[in-house]
C-alpha cells in the first residue's frame, strides 16, 4: 500500500513562483527501508523542483522496477508517474518524449535495473540523446531481491554475506561519456549540496542527462568491505568542483573573477557555474573528462561533481526533425492525408 | 487439379536466381495481365537468404478470381540452372518449360511429356549489350518479351507499364524495349504463337488496385492517424515500417516548415520498440510497432504490462513460419494463440484478421481507434502471404472528414467538472475507464501507471478484493469489445447447410473457390470469415446453428479451433479441422480434399468419388 500525507501544509510557508509550496513536491510516504539511500535522493529531487520552479504536472517521472524504481511514488504525486517493467525504462520515456517534446522528463533507475536488464535500453536512449533527466540510485546490488550483487558492484567488493565480488564493474559513467551523453555527473545521495544544483542543471539541459548517484543500500549492501556503502564513499569521493546552477531568470551580474572558476551556459540561459575545478579537467572536454575519471578510478577514488556538459547538443527530436507542436496534440487535420492523396495512391497500384 | 481451359486460367512459374533483378521483370508481367483486365495473384516463394539462391514467383490467372494458390505449373519459366532439374520435374504434363538455351541442355533433362520452348536469352543479351550488368538484367526482360508473344498479352501495355516505372529516368526506356522486342521476335520466329494457354483481355476487374498488404497496413496505420512508430527489423514485417516511413516523408511534413507530423524510431529491439509505443500512447499519441511472431514473443512482458495498466497499444503481427526462426520466409497462421494470450497471468488480446489489402488498411485505422476506446493492446494478425505478396483489391477507402476515435479521455475543463478523479473506476458499467494524458491538469488527473496491483484511484495495493475488482472489470471491458470489433462476413445463402465453413485472414482466397467446388459435387456447405478475436455473438450463433463446422487454418495444432472451443465452450467434436503448414498458401484443392474427405467419413452415403 502507498500511504499518503495529508495534503495541508501551513498556509505560511514560502510558495516558489510559479505558486507552490515544498510541500507540492513531495509524494506518498516511503516504503523504503530507514536510511536508505535513495529516499535521500526523492529529497534532492524534492528540492531541486521547488527551486526550479517546475509545474508538476509539468514532469513526468518514468522508473522501471527495484526499490529505486519504487521512489517516483516518493515525490512529486502531482505528476503523472510510471512504473514500467524492469529494466525497460529508457524505452517507455522514449515513447513518452517522442509523444510530448513539452514536458520535463525523469527517469529514475537503479544499477541493477540500468546496468544489467536495462543495459541495451540505457545505451540506446544515450545514442539517441533522448531529452531526459537519467539518475541511477547506485548501490551496487539489488535491493529489492535482498541483496545480490548488480553489476556495477566493484571488483573485491564485498558482500553482506562475506562473498568478494569476482567480477569487474561496469562504469556508468565511463560508458555514457564513451557513448557521446551531452551531461554526465555523479554525486553521493548523502551529498544534497552537490546533489541538488546537479539534478537542476540536468533538468536544464537540453538532451540526455545523466547522474550517477551513489546510494547505499542500508539493508544489504552497508557493511564493511562494502565499496558502496555511506563509509566507505564518504571517504573516498573527491568532488570535481563545487557547484552551482544559475536558471537564466536571475540576470547575472555577479561577479566571477576567481581563476579557478568556470561557467558553462546552457542553451536556455541557464547557467551552471563550476568553481574551484579539478586541475586538467575540463568539463567541456569529453576526453579531458574521460582521463580524470581513469586517473581517479586508478587511484581508488570517486569523483563526484559534474563531470562533462556539452550544452549544444541536439536532442532526439532535433534529430527527427518533428514539427514545434508536440505529435500528441496533432489532430485529424494534421495527420490524416488528403483523399485526393489517396486517390493518387489507389492509382499507383493499377 | 485438370490444367487450365488455358485461356485465363493458368499458372506460370518463375525460377530465377536471388539478386539478380529479376524481381522487376516478373512485377511487369504480373502487372500486364491486370492492366489487361484479368484478376491474378502473384506470389513470391523466396529463401531467407539475400542472394545467390534459387528464388520463385508465381502467377495465377484466373477470369473467375479464384485467386488462392493452385498446384500444378502450366508454364515455367527457367533461368536458374541451379534448380532446373527441380523446374523441369515440376512442371504440369502438357506444360511448357520456357528457358535459356544459350547452353544446350543435357539429354537427361528431357521429358517427353511437356513442350521445350528454349529461347537463347543469355546470349542474345551478350551480343545485344556491352555493360555485363545490363547484360544479366535484360536476359529477364527478354523472357517478358517472349511472353508477351507466346501468351498474346499486349505489347503496348507492357510498354506503357515500363515507361511508368521509369518515368523519372527515361534513358532506361529504350534499351528496355529493345529487349522486350528481341524477345518477343525470337519467340514469333521459332514457336507458333500464342500458344494454347493464353491471355485475352477482360474487364474483370473494376477500379481494383494491386498492392501487398503490408503498404496498405502502413497506409491505414498513418490514415489513423499514427504519428509515432517504433520498429525493429524482421521478416515479413519490415516493408509495414518502411512504406509508414516512405509515405510519411511525403505526407506527414509541414510544407513550410518541413517539419514532420511524425516520428519514426528503428529500436534496438522489439523490447524497445513495444515500450517506446507504450510510452507513447500512455502519453497521448498513436503509436503502432509492426514484427513476426518472435518479436511478439519477446514483447511479451510489455503486453501484459499494457493489457493491465490500459494503454493503448496498436501492434502488427505479419505471422510466418514458426516456431523460434521456423520458416523465416513462408507463411502461417501460427501466432494465433501465442497474441491472443501474450504474456504472464490472465490476459486477453484484441485480434483483428484482415484478408485482403483493403481491409489491411481498414484495419490499420482501425486497431488505433480500437485500442484508445478500449485502451489496451490490440494485434493486427497478417501474414506473410498477404502481407508481402500483391493482391487484387478493391480501392482503399477513407471517409470525408472522419474523425479519430480516442476514447475516454478528460481534458482539463471535464476534470474541472469531476470531483475525484478514479483513474480505474468504472463509471460508465462498460469496463472502460476514464484516463487523462500527463500534463492536463495543474491539479487533477495525475496518477501513477504502473504494472503492480492497484484500486480504483491507481494507488498501490495487494488487497485481494481490490486485485479481483480489477481483473473482473477487465474481463467485462473484453466483453464490450465483443460489439466493437468487426464482425464476421458471409458469403452466399446462410444456414442453407448442417455444415459449416470457418476461416479467417489469408485462407479465404483458397476457401471460397473450395466451396464452389464443393458445390460442384453437391455438397452444400454454409461459410463464415471470422474478422476479430474476441468472437461476437454472430460467431457464436454460426457455430451453434450448424453441426459440423470445418475450421481452415495454416498451422499444426488448430490454434483457432482450440480458441473458438476454450471461449465459446463448444463440444470440441464438432470443431473439425483444415489444416496446413508446409508454409505455402493453402489451395483450394486441398480444402475441398479434406472437406470431402471428412463428410465421407461422417456420412458413408455422401461418397461422391
Ligand atoms: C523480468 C524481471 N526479472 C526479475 C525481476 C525481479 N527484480 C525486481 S527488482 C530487481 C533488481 C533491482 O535492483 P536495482 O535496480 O539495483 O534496484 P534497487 O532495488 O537496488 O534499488 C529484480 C532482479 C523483475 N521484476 N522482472
Ligand atoms: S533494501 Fe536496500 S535499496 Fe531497498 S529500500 Fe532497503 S535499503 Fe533501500
Amino acid at each position: 500500500m502507498s500511504f499518503y500525507k495529508p495534503t495541508f501544509s501551513h498556509p505560511l510557508l514560502p510558495k516558489n513562483e510559479v505558486g507552490y509550496r515544498k510541500a507540492d513536491y513531495e509524494g506518498a510516504i516511503s516504503t523504503l527501508c530507514a536510511g536508505c539511500g535513495h529516499d535521500s535522493i526523492s529529497g534532492s529531487i524534492v528540492q531541486a523542483c521547488y527551486e526550479m520552479n517546475i509545474e508538476p504536472h509539468r514532469l513526468a517521472k518514468l522508473s522501471g522496477i527495484g526499490c529505486s524504481s519504487k521512489t517516483p511514488t516518493y515525490f512529486l504525486s502531482n505528476s503523472h508517474g510510471f512504473n514500467s517493467v524492469h529494466g525497460r525504462m529508457p524505452s517507455v520515456a522514449t515513447g513518452a518524449n517522442l509523444a510530448n517534446k513539452h514536458l520535463i522528463y525523469l527517469g529514475v533507475s537503479g544499477d541493477g535495473d540500468t546496468a544489467s536488464i536495462g543495459m541495451g535500453q540505457y545505451v540506446h536512449a544515450i545514442r539517441r540523446n533522448l531529452n531526459m533527466t537519467y539518475i541511477v540510485m547506485n548501490n551496487g546490488c539489488y535491493g529489492l531481491t535482498k541483496g545480490q550483487d548488480s553489476a556495477t558492484a566493484d571488483f573485491g567488493s564485498i558482500s553482506k554475506s562475506g562473498s568478494k565480488n569476482m567480477y569487474q564493474a561496469i562504469d556508468l559513467i565511463g560508458l555514457a561519456l564513451e557513448l557521446g551523453a551531452g551531461f554526465v555527473a555523479r554525486s553521493f545521495s548523502g551529498d544534497k549540496t552537490q546533489l541538488v544544483p546537479l539534478i537542476k542543471a540536468a533538468m536544464a539541459h537540453p538532451g540526455f542527462a545523466f547522474i550517477d548517484v551513489i546510494s547505499p543500500c542500508v539493508t544489504f549492501n552497508n557493511n564493511a568491505g562494502s565499496t558502496k556503502s555511506y563509509e566507505f564513499t564518504r571517504e573516498y569521493m573527491t568532488a570535481t568542483s563545487k557547484m552551482d546552477f544559475v536558471p537564466k531568470r536571475e540576470e547575472i551580474l555577479v561577479d566571477y573573477e576567481d581563476d579557478s572558476s568556470i561557467e558553462v551556459e546552457l542553451h536556455d540561459g541557464s547557467k551552471i557555474r563550476l568553481s574551484k575545478p579539478v586541475q586538467g579537467w575540463d568539463p567541456h572536454d569529453r576526453n579531458s573528462a574521460m582521463h580524470k575519471l581513469l586517473d581517479a578510478k586508478s587511484r581508488g577514488e570517486i569523483i563526484t561533481g559534474l563531470i562533462h556538459m556539452d550544452p549544444k547538443t541536439q536532442d532526439l527530436h532535433n534529430i527527427l526533425n518533428t514539427s514545434d507542436t508536440a505529435l500528441n496534440q496533432l489532430t485529424e487535420k494534421e495527420l490524416t492525408p488528403s483523399l485526393e492523396a489517396l486517390e493518387d495512391i489507389n492509382q499507383s497500384f493499377r | 487439379m485438370p490444367l487450365g481451359s488455358g485461356v485465363n486460367d493458368f499458372v506460370v512459374r518463375f525460377a530465377n536466381v536471388n539478386g539478380t533483378g529479376s524481381a522487376s521483370a516478373n512485377g511487369i508481367f504480373a502487372k500486364a495481365l491486370f492492366r489487361m483486365g484479368l484478376p491474378i495473384s502473384p506470389k513470391n516463394i523466396f529463401p531467407s537468404n539475400i542472394q545467390g539462391l534459387p528464388t520463385w514467383y508465381e502467377v495465377r490467372v484466373n477470369e473467375n478470381a479464384y485467386l488462392g494458390r493452385r498446384e500444378g505449373i502450366d508454364i515455367l519459366v527457367a533461368v536458374n540452372p541451379q534448380s532446373l532439374k527441380q523446374d523441369i520435374a515440376s512442371v504440369k504434363s502438357g506444360g511448357y518449360l520456357v528457358y535459356d538455351n544459350s547452353k544446350k541442355l543435357h539429354d537427361s533433362f528431357l521429358r517427353e511429356d511437356i513442350n521445350f520452348i528454349g529461347i537463347p536469352m543469355m546470349q542474345m543479351c551478350m551480343e545485344h549489350y556491352s555493360n555485363p550488368r545490363q547484360q544479366q538484367l535484360f536476359k529477364n526482360v527478354v523472357y517478358v518479351g517472349a511472353l508477351a508473344a507466346l501468351l498474346d498479352i499486349e505489347m503496348e501495355v507492357i510498354k506503357g507499364i515500363i515507361s511508368d516505372q521509369f518515368a523519372r529516368k527515361p534513358k532506361l526506356v529504350p534499351p528496355n524495349f529493345e529487349a522486350l522486342d528481341m524477345g518477343a521476335k525470337y519467340a514469333r520466329e521459332h514457336f507458333d504463337c500464342p500458344l494454347d494457354i493464353r491471355v485475352e483481355r477482360r474487364d474483370k476487374i473494376g477500379d481494383s488496385i494491386m498492392l501487398d498488404g503490408n503498404t496498405a497496413t502502413a497506409l491505414g496505420l498513418l490514415y489513423g492517424g499514427a504519428s509515432v512508430a517504433a520498429w525493429y527489423p524482421i521478416t515479413p514485417s519490415t516493408s509495414v515500417a518502411k512504406a509508414f516511413e516512405d509515405y510519411a516523408k511525403k505526407l506527414r511534413v509541414d510544407p513550410e516548415t518541413g517539419k514532420k507530423n511524425v516520428a519514426i524510431v528503428q529500436a534496438e529491439d522489439e523490447l524497445a520498440a513495444i515500450g517506446m509505443v507504450i510510452g507513447a500512447c500512455w502519453n497521448g499519441a498513436r503509436a503502432f510497432t509492426a514484427t513476426s511472431g518472435a518479436g511478439v514473443s519477446l514483447m511479451n512482458e510489455f503486453i501484459g504490462l499494457a493489457y493491465f495498466a490500459e494503454i493503448p497499444v496498436t501492434l502488427v503481427n505479419v505471422q510466418r513460419g514458426g516456431p523460434s526462426t521456423g520458416m523465416p520466409t513462408r507463411t502461417q497462421q501460427a501466432d494465433i494463440i501465442s497474441s491472443a494470450y501474450a504474456s504472464h497471468g490472465d490476459t486477453k488480446h484484441v485480434l483483428l484478421f484482415p484478408s485482403t489489402p483493403a481491409e489491411c488498411f481498414e484495419f490499420g485505422a482501425k486497431a488505433l481507434d480500437l485500442a484508445d476506446r478500449l485502451q489496451t493492446p490490440v494485434i493486427l494478425m497478417s501474414d506473410l502471404d498477404i502481407g508481402m505478396n500483391e493482391h487484387v483489391s478493391p480501392p482503399l477507402k477513407w471517409e470525408e472528414g472522419k474523425k479519430y476515435d480516442r476514447g475516454k479521455v478528460l481534458s482539463a475543463q471535464d476534470l474541472e467538472e469531476v470531483k475525484e478523479f478514479g483513474r480505474y473506476l468504472d463509471v460508465d458499467g462498460d469496463g472502460i475507464p476514464y484516463r487523462t494524458y500527463p500534463g492536463t491538469h495543474p491539479t487533477k488527473g495525475s496518477f501513477f501507471t504502473r504494472g503492480t496491483s492497484r484500486d480504483e484511484y491507481a494507488r498501490y495495493t495487494e488487497q485481494g478484493d481490490a486485485y479481483v475488482r480489477n481483473v473482473d472489470r477487465l474481463s467485462r471491458k473484453f466483453e464490450t469489445a465483443k460489439s466493437m470489433v468487426p464482425s464476421p462476413q458471409f458469403y452466399g445463402k446462410k444456414n442453407q447447410s448442417s455444415y459449416g465453413m470457418l476461416f479467417f485472414g489469408t485462407t479465404t482466397y483458397a476457401a471460397l473457390e473450395a466451396m464452389d467446388l464443393l458445390q460442384g459435387e453437391g455438397i452444400g456447405v454454409d461459410s463464415m470469415r471470422l474478422r476479430a478475436f474476441p468472437f461476437n455473438n454472430e460467431v457464436e450463433d454460426f457455430i451453434h446453428q450448424h453441426t459440423y463446422v470445418f475450421v481452415v487454418e495454416q498451422n499444426r495444432d488448430a490454434q483457432m479451433r482450440s480458441v473458438l472451443i476454450q471461449e465459446l465452450g463448444i463440444r470440441p467434436e464438432k470443431m473439425l479441422s483444415v489444416l496446413n503448414y508446409d508454409g505455402m498458401p493453402i489451395t483450394a484443392d486441398k480444402i475441398f480434399k479434406t472437406v470431402r474427405h471428412n463428410l465421407t467419413e461422417l456420412n458413408p452415403k455422401m461418397d461422391a468419388s
